[in-house]
């Protein structure tokens, strides 16, 4: 042992067999739950919407550069790809906004009983679907 | 470690002094808490920015410019970059701690992460500021 740190990352099964602790829930052997594929999908669509950050500094930058650099950016999103990236980014975005705001009310102790968990979750999925549907509806009509 | 009392009297520290600093926070509530001013700031924030950019949809680059160019738009702007980075760094920090587990590719990991999100962030504010000044 090099490191205390290891001390506290080993362990013993009931049969008594060393094992060694893991850092991160192992997902391939639990059963998939509301509970634990929101949290999941929170997590993936902070992930994608990071990336999706390259966009925004992009537009931002060309922006404030010239017409012929906002002609390229304005271009790329009204391509197929574009199109593709906005609608994901615009899924990822509500999505992660509306679980965002469950985890806020769960930081101030709200929410907690299994069914209002439950409850909620449901609630984010159908939150994500209208507001991502109403927010495609303004950019096609107006 | 076949006999953790050897490796604990090796070591000649108490056991407080051991487990300091070693919890799963590390620096206690701090990265936590930015994460959770990041997050309430950001739903405003994000509200107004998507309600600006389905204005700004399919407009040419001088509605861009006109709309930049307000010290109000500016300012807002500039907080939503902050706010949007020091989260996403935070967010990313969580991630790669969880799953990279080698310690000198973990490090690696988060200094890149890190200089990568500064350099966007940077990025960003100075792309503002030139449409604040310039409008």
């Amino acid at each position: 042992m090099t490191d205390v740190r290891e001390a506290l990352m080993t362990g013993r099964k009931s049969d008594g067999t060393a094992v060694r602790r893991p850092l991160s829930p192992h997902l391939q052997v639990y059963k998939p739950q509301i509970t634990s594929v929101l949290s999941i999908f929170h997590r993936m669509t902070g992930v994608a919407l990071s990336a999706g950050t390259l966009l925004l500094v992009w537009w931002l930058v060309a922006a404030a550069t010239s017409e012929g650099a906002y002609a390229t950016v304005s271009g790329f999103i009204r391509s197929p790809i574009g199109w593709l990236l906005l609608f994901g980014w615009s899924v990822a975005l509500w999505f992660h906004f509306c679980n965002g705001i469950r985890h806020l009310f769960w930081d101030f102790g709200h929410g907690f009983e299994l069914p209002q968990v439950h409850a909620s979750g449901k609630a984010v999925l159908v939150a994500t679907g209208v507001l991502t549907l109403l927010t495609w509806i303004v950019v096609i009509a107006f | 470690m076949a006999n953790p009392k050897a490796a604990e009297a090796a070591i000649m520290r108490s056991m407080l002094g051991r487990a300091r600093g070693l919890g799963s926070a590390k620096s206690g509530t701090a990265h936590w808490w930015a994460q959770r001013v990041t997050a309430m700031a950001l739903v405003l924030l994000s509200l107004w920015f998507i309600a600006s950019a389905l204005h700004l949809a399919g407009q040419p680059r001088a509605a861009v410019l006109t709309w930049a160019g307000g010290p109000v738009t500016a300012t807002l702007l500039l907080a939503l970059v902050v706010a949007t980075f020091h989260h996403m760094q935070l967010g990313l920090q969580v991630v790669i701690e969880d799953y990279v587990h080698a310690e000198r590719c973990r490090l690696a990991s988060l200094l890149v992460m890190k200089a990568v999100v500064a350099l966007l962030a940077l990025a960003a504010v100075i792309a503002v500021l030139k449409l604040a000044f310039a409008g």
